[in-house]
């Protein structure tokens, strides 16, 4: 396997967990606040050129060069390849700008330290491929969030039911699946389990409350960081999509169809701005799952573009949010709170963000957006055209709330609540980011073209070395005639 | 140095003025900068008058040539070549200059400049006037996109600029809530007939294989080109593109879009509602009139819309009590007709149909602050008041009758009240039960109240947007 010029995947995973440790001795949360900046700019510092290095190694997968997990556990453990080559340095990034834009209102309630902790399991994610690894580093993902609930003494049975039904699902179903001979009906009972537990974590209705209490009951940082990367979707392709039967995936292409257009109504008569938020989140995250589910090289494409245009370009609008919040406090939706002029700048930021989510022309969504609604349309003609109705509820959900908390009344306030420098900083340096994606698409549509034909290769390849027994070859030709004839 | 190439630069530069415009002032605006009254003013003036002398030469240039037909293609701005089937991906940056959209350039230019020029003076220390420009520039831009667009991708991605603008303009007067509310409700109906616009150019993609208006319309320049579509798929795409058509020039039944639009300051209304983007529709319609022809149940359809929706709007004007509105759906009433003179076939007849009415209607909306100063000039002059004589139809038509109409008149023919009962309302209605299905699910799970979000009390009485 081709090396990369340094340990940069174990530098990004082990500087947010020192940093961890750090700041996790510092009393005093303004001081904690900034050293942890250093060490989340350490860790993005190291995911870009982990990325840069990538790129100009023009191979289809590396691993650090000295690699010293590898030397303890005998394996590549960490690898970077098309698909997580950008996803890293924006994983990182979210963690960078959402520590930068933490204002000193919120530095008490927002944990620095379980938020670096949380960083470096979830790029370990990222740069992890074996199944076990993903299912355990997906599973432990999951503990941050739960000991801030815990810890702040909120509500935290939907969560954890929910996690814990999410974790005991995919282990058991890669458990069954692996453990049996293929076509068998164990491995058939694994896949199913373990396309359910998948489906759990990326919030597909009905099994998408814990999203909705997560953000009710957690910091908004910190439900916004377990989200926006989409680590369900990452699952979704490391775990399910090679092995699910076509049938399968098409299934599940469906339901997250209806997902999409069921969380934008909703999102349409939230009277809350966090509720808003996520049903809006998962109403895109469903949208990233019927491209991925589509299993066309345009569909899967589109996928991936979403994924990324979808995690800067939320995290940003849920950032914009969360500065208000910690203006004003909880937003209500159902009155009109008339900040533009105290924020201008913040509602120009709202609006960006929120067009770039729905694929406005000129951002970094549109082209996204086109290409999931292209793939959903050859796989499912009539239906795919539900991706096109989410997309335009959820654009008048955007300006919905923009209007809500921008205009309809003039803001009475006593002290200043212009954008500060830092959350100045990360607004502009994400809409740098999303003008440049819009403007400039075909890098970006390229790489995930690529990132599209190795998983649609590693699915082939993975097909082809477990081979089908017969039976389950009758029975997919049978299922897939059916669908092709009735639909799934 | 050849011709084409020069064709090229200016066609590039049309494009260029606005977008350069654009990003000057929105990324200005970004940075907190604020610009100057003047400076705004000079840039604007800069961008619209170098644009329109690119477009007149472009115009001159094909006259002196006698060429009909000046692509400009600027290469894929994305193209995702597929190895594995026949479904390659291309978004082609691709320009057109024909006897479509240069006058629609000019005219866009023209009314822009014009509208710009007045909205300076008329804005004049308005705490939005930056915020105005901007969308102006943004409007601007995603008419002369949409007008020289060579591709359905093209157009689509300017209609939508046009959308945002035109509904941000309209909630303009940001600090009450009744043109916000009126901005969303612009921005539904402009979103619902984006929707349908989308579906077309996926359904075109899937029939032709490409979006690109010379394939997909034939070779021969506008309007002569003939579609290679068989009649279902005609009835289909044309159906879409029908409701999209619809929705962006406030037709029947999205008429009730239109006077709600007049919220906005006066320069906009007249340049968005009353000139240009209320037009846009029948461009549409004039740009891909080769699909109509392939349907004849299509072409009635456009013929009915176009009849209805001008019959409405001419009931509707007569009764509206205020000049905007009164001028708003007079305009409508003109649309409808053009509307059914592209069904019938009239091209020419249409396209100058809309320029002159355009340019009439800026006139006079740009008149209207100052229509009682008129009035009162005028009854100076004559020494006495303006006296009302009945028309014929208040003579002839029987009082029950004419009550009725006045009714529905007054009430906008009740489209908006049948949106709000039979669409909207329904639409809320069914997700907040689901949310109130949600509710007992977490709390259940929970053991107990599950939601803090019911705590959060509202700043102001809203009101319901969405209902």
């Amino acid at each position: 396997m081709t090396e990369l010029r340094f340990d940069w995947l174990e530098l990004a995973i082990l500087a947010p967990l020192l940093g961890a440790i750090w700041t996790a001795r510092i009393r005093d949360p303004d001081r904690a606040r900034r050293h942890c900046l250093v060490f989340a700019g350490i860790t993005l510092a190291c995911a870009v050129a982990a990325w840069l290095d990538f790129h100009a190694l023009h191979a289809p997968l590396a691993h650090d060069r000295w690699d010293a997990l590898a030397m303890v556990f005998g394996g590549e453990v960490f690898v970077i390849d098309e698909l997580s080559a950008p996803l890293l340095p924006l994983a990182a990034l979210l963690y960078f700008m959402t520590i930068l834009a933490t204002l000193r209102t919120k530095v008490r309630r927002f944990s620095f330290s379980w938020a670096l902790v949380s960083e470096a399991i979830l790029l370990a994610t990222l740069g992890c491929r074996a199944p076990w690894g993903v299912i355990a580093l997906l599973a432990i993902g999951t503990i941050p969030p739960w000991i801030e609930l815990r810890s702040r003494r909120k509500p935290t049975r939907v969560f954890a039911l929910h996690m814990a039904l999410f974790a005991g699902l995919t282990t058991a179903g890669w458990a069954l699946f692996a453990g049996n001979a293929p076509g068998s009906t164990a491995a058939l009972c694994g896949a199913g389990l373990l396309m359910a537990g998948v489906l759990i974590r990326c919030g597909v209705a009905p099994a998408h409350c814990w999203m909705t209490d997560l953000f009710e009951h957690a910091s908004f940082g910190t439900a916004l960081l377990f989200v926006t990367p989409i680590v369900g979707a990452y699952a979704t392709v490391r775990l399910v999509l090679p092995i699910a039967p076509d049938w399968a995936l098409r299934s599940i292409g469906l339901i997250s169809l209806a997902t999409a257009v069921y969380a934008a109504g909703m999102a349409l008569v939230q009277r809350e701005a966090r509720r808003f938020f996520c049903y809006l989140f998962l109403s895109h995250s469903a949208l990233v799952l019927v491209g991925l589910e589509c299993l066309n090289p345009i569909g899967l494409t589109g996928g991936l573009c979403v994924w990324l245009s979808v995690g800067l370009s939320l995290a940003g609008f849920g950032l914009t949010l969360r500065a208000i919040e910690s203006r004003t406090g909880r937003l209500s939706l159902a009155g009109y709170h008339g900040l533009y002029d105290h924020m201008p700048i913040l509602g120009a930021f709202f609006l960006l963000t929120g067009l770039a989510s729905i694929g406005f022309p000129g951002t970094i969504g549109f082209v996204g957006t086109e290409l999931v609604v292209e793939g959903a349309v050859q796989v499912h003609p009539h239906v795919g055209i539900a991706v096109v109705i989410a997309a335009a509820l959820n654009g008048i959900a955007v300006l919905h709330a923009f209007f809500r908390l921008f205009t309809g009344g003039r803001h009475v306030s006593s002290i200043p609540l212009r954008a500060r420098l830092p959350e100045r900083v990360a607004a502009l340096a994400l809409t740098a980011l999303i003008l440049a994606g819009g403007l400039f698409p075909q890098p970006g549509v390229s790489s995930r073209r690529r990132a599209a034909g190795e998983i649609m290769a590693a699915r082939r390849e993975w097909r082809g070395e477990r081979g089908m027994s017969r039976r389950e070859t009758a029975s997919a030709t049978i299922l897939e005639q059916f669908h092709t004839d009735h639909g799934p | 140095m050849e011709w084409p190439r020069i064709e090229a630069m200016l066609g590039v530069y049309v494009v260029a003025a606005p977008a350069a415009l654009l990003a000057f002032l929105g990324l200005s605006a970004l940075f907190g900068a604020r610009g100057g009254e003047r400076l705004i003013a000079r840039l604007t003036q800069a961008a619209v008058v170098s644009g329109l002398l690119a477009a007149i030469a472009i115009l001159g240039l094909m006259l002196a040539r006698d060429v009909r037909l000046v692509p400009i293609e600027l290469g894929q701005w994305v193209a995702i070549p597929d190895l594995d089937s026949a479904h390659d991906f291309h978004f082609k940056l691709k320009f057109v200059f024909d006897r479509l959209s240069v006058p629609f350039v000019i005219l866009s230019y023209v009314l822009c400049g014009t509208v710009g020029a007045f909205a300076g003076v008329y804005l004049h220390r308005e705490p939005g006037h930056g915020r105005f420009f901007v969308l102006y520039a943004l409007f601007l831009l995603g008419m002369i996109v949409t007008s020289v667009a060579g591709t359905i991708e093209t157009l689509f991605a300017g209609w939508e600029m046009v959308g945002l603008s035109s509904a941000l303009l309209v909630a303009f007067f940001h600090e009450r809530p009744a043109p916000v509310r009126n901005g969303l409700r612009v921005w539904s109906v402009y979103r619902f007939s984006d929707a349908a616009l989308l579906i077309a150019a996926v359904a075109l993609h899937h029939a032709t294989g490409e979006g690109d208006f010379q394939g997909l319309m034939g070779s021969g320049p506008w309007p002569a080109g003939h579609a290679s579509l068989s009649p279902g798929a005609a009835l289909f795409v044309g159906g879409l593109l029908l409701i999209a058509a619809a929705g962006k020039s406030a037709l029947v039944p999205f008429s009730g879009w239109l006077p709600r639009a007049m919220e906005g300051p006066t320069p906009s209304s007249a340049i968005f509602y009353g000139a240009l983007s209320v037009h846009l529709g029948a461009f549409l319609l004039l740009r891909v009139s080769p699909i109509l022809e392939l349907s004849p149940w299509l072409s009635a359809a456009v013929v009915a819309l176009g009849l209805v929706t001008a019959l409405y709007a001419a009931i509707a004007a007569r009764v509206q009590t205020d000049i905007k509105t009164a001028l708003a759906f007079a305009s409508l009433t003109q649309v409808g007709i053009i509307v059914a003179e592209i069904g019938l076939g009239l091209r020419y007849v249409a396209l100058a149909h809309i320029i002159g009415h355009a340019c009439l209607r800026t006139l006079q909306l740009l008149r209207a602050p100052t229509l009682l100063h008129d009035y009162h000039q005028l009854e100076n002059a004559i020494g006495g008041r303006l006296t009302h004589q009945p028309g014929w139809w208040e003579r002839k038509v029987p009082e029950p009758i004419r009550l009725g109409l006045y009714r529905f008149a007054l009430e906008r023919g009740h489209l908006d009240a049948l949106l709000n009962e039979y669409v909207a309302r329904p639409f809320v209605a069914v997700f907040r039960t689901c949310d109130r299905l949600e509710r007992r699910w977490t709390d259940w799970l929970a053991g107990g109240e599950s939601r803090e979000s019911d705590r959060v009390s509202p700043p102001h009485e809203g009101g319901d947007d969405l209902a």
